[in-house]
């Protein structure tokens, strides 16, 4: 019988030429990510056992970005510790305050992900990574200390459950709206343990930075991993960032799956995740129009270029409605910079938006626009647990960028389609969407 | 490890009880076991630190530790003097920190209807059963993998590497 894209991987790193599920292995692993609220605990059960050197300095990557610039003593107290550990290792992937990024996010836009790695970071969302064809999971800090210390690192193999994806997406309809629609559909644990295996024609269409939404999000419905083939978009992707070699795995024609799921992109619509689980996703027509205090753009799942730039068409010539905050966070400092010349930034201070520099801030309820209780915030982000970005009385909804911006606009939530410009409208050259983004973002 | 455990029943059976829960991020400036302890469940159950007593149970519902990878979940608990929670099932990285940090994490179909808050529950680890000693109920829950329980042996992932490859920490300690 045939294997798994994950399978695939995972036989490949344990030196055999199967694994079936539910077995046990200890997998070599590629890169191991490593940022400021994980990894100081690793480093002192490290120093406890007196192990004092990691495994290979140079397989690993550094850098903070939970609570960046340090929002307290505390955080600063562990960014140092973070910083002394990694000079001292000799770790020379290290991106320091002004050149870091959401791990999540900086690790394959610099080009250290490559297809057919094992990669892990004591970060639920290192699933992201995925889309890239690698095997890409998070882990607690004691898994990361032995991660640190011995290069390799136990996993019982999962189940796959295959996610099969059609046709392209409508205008105005993102891949966050697609994960959305799925974890509705299977609930944050309908993927428990399992890798979730995206593929099908739909796959092609979707530009790399709107894959990394979907595998970023495989996490919250419970999933071990999210993965998908590296095809030419990938490559392409990859390419474009590093010259390091690498081996594209794919899935064997008769791969066994615990289940599968078939979408069909074209029949989605924007989609908002009600408080407080991501499986409450409802079309935005069903959505009562509520007041928000808040708009949050940014995490490691919606922070990128393209989000920003769809955001901003949406936000350009218009103000954010009285009363509403709007919060932009840029995913990276090359995001960042990238989004200053070409003139979103702008347009979001325009518009009356913070921008601030990349960190995970209020996506956790660090810093950077923690909600006090009783507010209301749609976010960009992927969790809107109880007390998640704030007060344990606050309330968060899951949208995407554009539906974001939308909202900003409005100040209650709103549909991004009365807002977008139509495709056969634009003026070429002076949208900032049609500028830089591929076709696929209207689904035309 | 002893095989018989006696303790308190504390019951959440809610679905779903998320890492934000168990250990909010506001307090993850900070990983000592005892600091994270005051905080233990803050935002499910504001009263639970007070509650709580060294050897105690927690009963959850499905999904146990959902959310983010923060080990901090399972110091909090362990460190607010949690034995072990046993739920029906567990998120995947929540259970793997528990093991890794030998600390139990037992499966359980019953997990919330055995115990109401404060009954007193012994656990039989070799015999697979938990006893309601207060209501006189008996459930058994899921035996642990062969893996799991060499972990929870060896005292957790980090002595089980050691233990099982001591060239792997000369090699590492030895290495330029
Ligand atoms: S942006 Fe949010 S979800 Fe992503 S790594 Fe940071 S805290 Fe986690």
């Amino acid at each position: 019988m045939g294997m798994t894209l994950t399978e695939k991987l995972l036989a490949a790193h344990c030196g055999r030429d199967s694994v079936r599920p539910g077995e046990i292995v200890n997998a070599a692993l590629d890169l191991v990510i490593c940022h400021e609220v994980t990894t100081p605990p690793a480093v002192e059960m490290l120093e406890k056992l007196g192990i004092t050197k990691v495994w290979d300095p140079s397989k690993i990557l550094v850098t903070p970005d939970h609570f960046v610039p340090a929002k307290d003593l505390r955080s600063a107290e562990l960014a140092s510790a973070l910083r002394a550990w990694r000079e001292a290792q000799g770790i020379t992937r290290y991106y320091e305050v002004g050149n870091h990024g959401i791990c999540h996010a900086l690790a394959p836009e610099q080009g250290h992900v490559l297809p057919g790695q094992t990669i892990v970071c004591g970060d639920s969302h290192t699933t992201t990574m995925g889309a890239l064809g690698t095997f890409a999971t998070g882990i607690g800090s004691t898994d990361l200390a032995a991660a640190l210390a011995t290069g390799e690192l136990w996993f019982k193999v999962p189940e796959t459950l295959r996610i099969d994806l059609a046709g392209r997406l409508p205008f105005g309809v993102y891949s966050k709206d697609l994960i959305l629609a799925l974890i509705a559909r299977i609930g944050v644990d309908g993927a428990r343990y399992m890798a979730m295996e995206y593929g099908g024609p739909g796959l092609a269409g979707l530009s790399m930075e709107a894959r990394f939404t979907l595998t970023n999000m495989a996490i919250e419905a419970g999933g071990k991993n999210g993965i998908m083939p590296a095809d030419a978009v990938a490559r392409a992707y990859v390419e474009e960032r590093t010259d390091a070699p690498y081996t594209v795995f794919e899935a064997d024609e008769d791969a066994a799956y615990a289940g599968r799921h078939a979408l069909d992109l074209a029949a989605l619509e924007p989609m908002v995740a009600l408080p407080s689980l991501p499986s409450n996703g409802r079309f935005i027509g069903e959505v009562p129009p509520e007041r928000m205090d808040q708009v949050y753009i940014g995490s490691c799942t919606n922070g990128r270029l393209e989000d920003l730039r769809i955001a901003a068409s949406i936000l350009k010539g218009n103000k954010v409605a009285p009363g509403t905050r709007a919060i932009v966070v840029p995913a990276t400092t090359a995001v960042w910079k990238q989004a200053l010349r070409e003139g979103l930034l702008e347009i979001f201070t325009d518009a009356g938006c913070v921008v601030s520099t990349p960190t995970c801030g209020a996506c956790l309820g660090g810093h950077m626009g923690v909600l006090g209780p009783g507010e209301r915030c749609l976010s960009t982000t992927n969790r809107n647990f109880v007390g998640r970005m704030g007060s344990t009385k606050s309330l968060v909804y899951l949208a995407s960028p554009a539906t974001a911006a939308a909202t900003a606009i409005a100040g209650v939530i709103a549909d991004p389609r009365d807002y977008l410009a139509k495709p056969d409208l634009l003026d070429a050259g002076t949208d900032l969407v049609a500028a830089g983004a591929d076709d696929c973002l209207w689904g035309v | 490890m002893t095989t018989i455990l006696q303790g308190r029943a504390h019951v959440y059976g809610r679905a779903h009880i998320n890492t934000d829960e168990i250990i909010p991020a506001r307090y993850l400036n900070v990983h000592a076991e005892a600091d994270l302890a005051r905080h233990a469940m803050e935002d499910l159950d504001g009263a639970f630190v007070s509650k709580v007593q060294a050897g105690d149970f927690l009963f959850g519902g499905e999904d146990f530790g959902c959310g983010s990878s923060r080990e901090h979940a399972v110091w909090a608990l362990r460190g607010a003097g949690v034995k072990a929670v046993i739920a029906p099932s567990f998120a995947r990285i929540f259970f793997r920190n528990a093991i890794n940090n030998g600390f139990l994490a037992l499966e359980c179909a019953e997990a919330t209807i055995l115990a109401e808050p404060g009954d007193a529950v012994e656990l039989d680890l070799a015999a697979g059963r938990l006893r309601n000693l207060t209501r006189n109920r008996e459930a058994a829950f899921v035996p642990l993998t062969d893996f799991a329980r060499d972990l929870l042996a060896a005292g957790g992932l980090l002595p089980y590497i050691q233990a099982k490859a001591p060239t792997v920490r000369t090699a590492a300690q030895a290495g330029a």
